[in-house]
């Protein structure tokens, strides 16, 4: 018997991008406020396990067509990358730099190496939350 | 170069990241691997003679000063663990090209593997205890991984036990870790020496003592010493045999290396009840070890209790704490993850060749693997310390610090070690190799000439470092300087 879930898929419509919206504040407002990547990616992973609760899981590797490994992969490079970064301009590994710029519309916005690496923890967060419960989900 | 002393491990995690990228191409991975292994070699090498050259290397991660920053410390002790946890890494890789199995490769085999060197060269390597603690879980993560892949059932149960002994005892490590800093208040390795030796200058304050012992505990369970190794002869049984030899022949090493570490540089000012609780337990594991040893008639089983023996004749080396002992402990453990490493390939060949680790069932062997047979006695005698060979200069110097410290029965404990494990390993000798030649099934196909190349090599290298002990000792003895002198350590890091 197939069960109309009409009330929880327009719902989960509304709340999905008010989530992600939310962890993506949650991100950026890591280093004045509490957040971070950790809770960001976190955030964003239980939004995507929403979906998967509202649909399947075909459905949702349809909706969004990310392979979590490999996602997993790129915020560990992001993260490393940064770090060695600092090695080219030979300074001790992981010393970050910022600087602050004046944009149009934002106003005075302090730009931070840091974020790369913090992008990098949220792009992990994410890739390895999804791939252990995909991989459970998909196993018979 | 600032950096040189983080490449070791900034190599191996690099390579597992982009090894991830390329899981589908297994020829590709192993390039990948291979060359990232060869140019860890390379650059420790240099460390080993930076540090040679001019003294302890320090560098603070990300520009901030110690003790307030994470610190890594690369003494001649730590650079030269890098360098040997390299040569040995490079061979069991290149030897895991044609044992592990395809099955295993696609499954993320290589980029684990390299993620077990992080945590090993940064274990070796940090100047921090809680980084320590995250090098350590970083190691032990990659090493259930490596335990668990292609999941057999005996590698499934022994996964749990293994599981969960680290996970009690990292749990420990987090508590032991908690209670120092709430006593001396910082993680700084050397700036923990300094603050300890300003608050015990009467005599060490019985928290600290209670706080070491903590870490004896800890640090036991990570390095199989009686009666904390209850967990090592099953959980080593399982993987294949590459995997075992770089388990054998390192993850034991790293909790050697930091009971070491730790109570050389925090405990030392401690009245003897430490060095005895130390002395102590390593003299039963060394009896544990032998019992063992010559108890089973597995070869597998045998070569582990083997491991406990000879952490047992380290860690009894550091107890005594006198120059010649930490000389001889130093030289051993390097001897010991050489040798341990060859051996356990070793028997990984027989059982290719035999499809069995029942040594009742193996016999004659030389007949059609004589160079397999003579590497094996080779290395069955450098392993019990024959005088050309690498084990000798390290037993000779434990015994004789034994007999400085008036520790007689502790040095003819060792001593009789030695030929209950050289009759451990004889006993695979005389019974797997002499004897009626007999016929194996699928022995044609076990790839013996290709597997043969990397124990071999490390017995080369063991006998080299025995017969080059003069060239050797110097390094040896500056690590034992390190060692015995903490103000050198603290000095280059704080740099007061």
């Amino acid at each position: 018997m197939k069960v109309n879930n009409i009330i929880l898929e327009t719902s989960i419509k509304v709340l999905l991008f008010i989530i992600t919206l939310f962890s993506v504040y949650i991100f950026t407002a890591g280093h004045y406020y509490p957040g971070g990547g950790f809770i960001g990616g976190l955030m964003t992973a239980g939004a995507i396990v929403l979906l998967l609760i509202t649909y399947d899981i075909k459905t949702v590797s349809a909706i969004l067509p990310v392979n979590y490994r490999i996602l997993t992969a790129i915020g560990l490079l992001l993260a490393a990358g940064t770090s060695v970064g600092a090695m080219l301009f030979n300074v001790p590994f992981l010393t970050h730099v910022f600087t602050d710029i004046e944009l149009p519309l934002l106003g005075e916005i302090s730009l931070h190496t840091a974020t790369i690496f913090d992008l990098g923890v949220y792009f992990v967060v994410v890739g390895v939350t999804m791939t252990i419960i995909q991989t459970i989900g998909e196993d018979e | 170069m600032t950096n040189l002393i983080i490449l070791p491990i900034v190599i191996p995690l690099l390579t597992g990241v982009i090894l991830i990228f390329l899981s589908k191409s297994i020829p590709a991975q192993r390039i990948v691997a291979a060359l990232s292994s060869i140019a860890m070699m390379a650059v420790s090498f240099i460390i080993v003679q930076k540090v040679r050259n001019d003294g302890v290397q320090s560098l603070n991660i990300s520009s901030w000063e110690a003790p307030f920053g994470i610190t890594l410390v690369s003494d001649m002790l730590a650079a030269m663990l890098v360098l040997t946890t390299s040569i040995i890494a490079f061979l069991c890789l290149v030897y895991s090209f044609k044992s592990i199995g395809e099955e295993r490769e696609k499954y993320y085999y290589y980029p684990v593997f390299n993620f077990l060197l992080v945590g090993v060269n940064g274990a070796f390597t940090t100047g921090d205890i809680f980084n320590m603690f995250v090098f350590f879980e970083v190691m032990l993560m990659s090493s259930y991984v490596l335990l668990s892949l292609g999941g057999t059932k005996i590698q499934l149960r022994e996964s749990i036990k293994y599981l969960l002994v680290n996970i009690i005892s990292s749990a420990l490590f987090v508590i032991a870790v908690a209670y120092l800093y709430s006593v001396v208040g910082t993680l700084n390795m050397a700036h923990i020496s300094s603050r300890i030796s300003e608050i015990s200058s009467g005599g060490m304050p019985g928290i600290l003592t209670v706080i070491g012992v903590l870490f004896f505990i800890v640090f036991g369970l990570k390095g199989a010493i009686f009666p904390l190794y209850f967990w090592m002869p099953g959980s080593y049984y399982a993987p294949p045999a590459p995997v075992l030899a770089l388990f054998g022949a390192l993850l034991t090493k790293v909790g050697v290396y930091a009971i070491t570490r730790t109570f050389t540089l925090f405990f030392y000012q401690d009245s003897g009840f430490l060095s005895q609780l130390l002395a102590g337990l390593a003299l039963f594991s060394v009896v544990a070890g032998v019992i063992g040893a010559i108890a089973y008639w597995d070869l597998k089983k045998i070569i582990i209790y083997n491991i406990i023996v000879a952490v047992g004749v380290i860690l009894y080396g550091v107890s005594l704490m006198n120059e010649s002992a930490l000389m001889g402990a130093v030289s051993y453990l390097i001897h010991d993850m050489i040798i341990k490493a060859a051996l356990f390939l070793l028997v990984g060949i027989m059982i290719a060749i035999t499809g069995t680790s029942n040594l009742k069932k193996i016999s004659g062997l030389i007949a059609k693997y004589p160079g397999l047979g003579w590497t094996f006695f080779i290395a069955a005698l450098a392993l019990a310390g024959i005088p050309p060979l690498s084990g000798f200069i390290g037993k000779l110097l434990i015994v004789q610090g034994g007999v400085e410290g008036k520790s007689y029965l502790g040095a003819g404990l060792v001593l009789m070690s030695s030929l209950l494990v050289l009759f451990s390993v004889m006993k695979i000798f005389i019974n797997g190799f002499w004897g009626q030649p007999r016929t194996f099934e699928g022995e044609e196909k076990a790839p013996v000439k290709w597997l043969l190349i990397f124990p071999a090599a490390l017995v080369a290298l063991s006998a080299l470092y025995g017969i080059g002990t003069e060239t050797v000792l110097p390094y040896i003895s500056q690590a034992a300087d390190t060692l015995m002198n903490p103000d050198i350590y603290i000095n280059a890091v704080l740099k007061e």
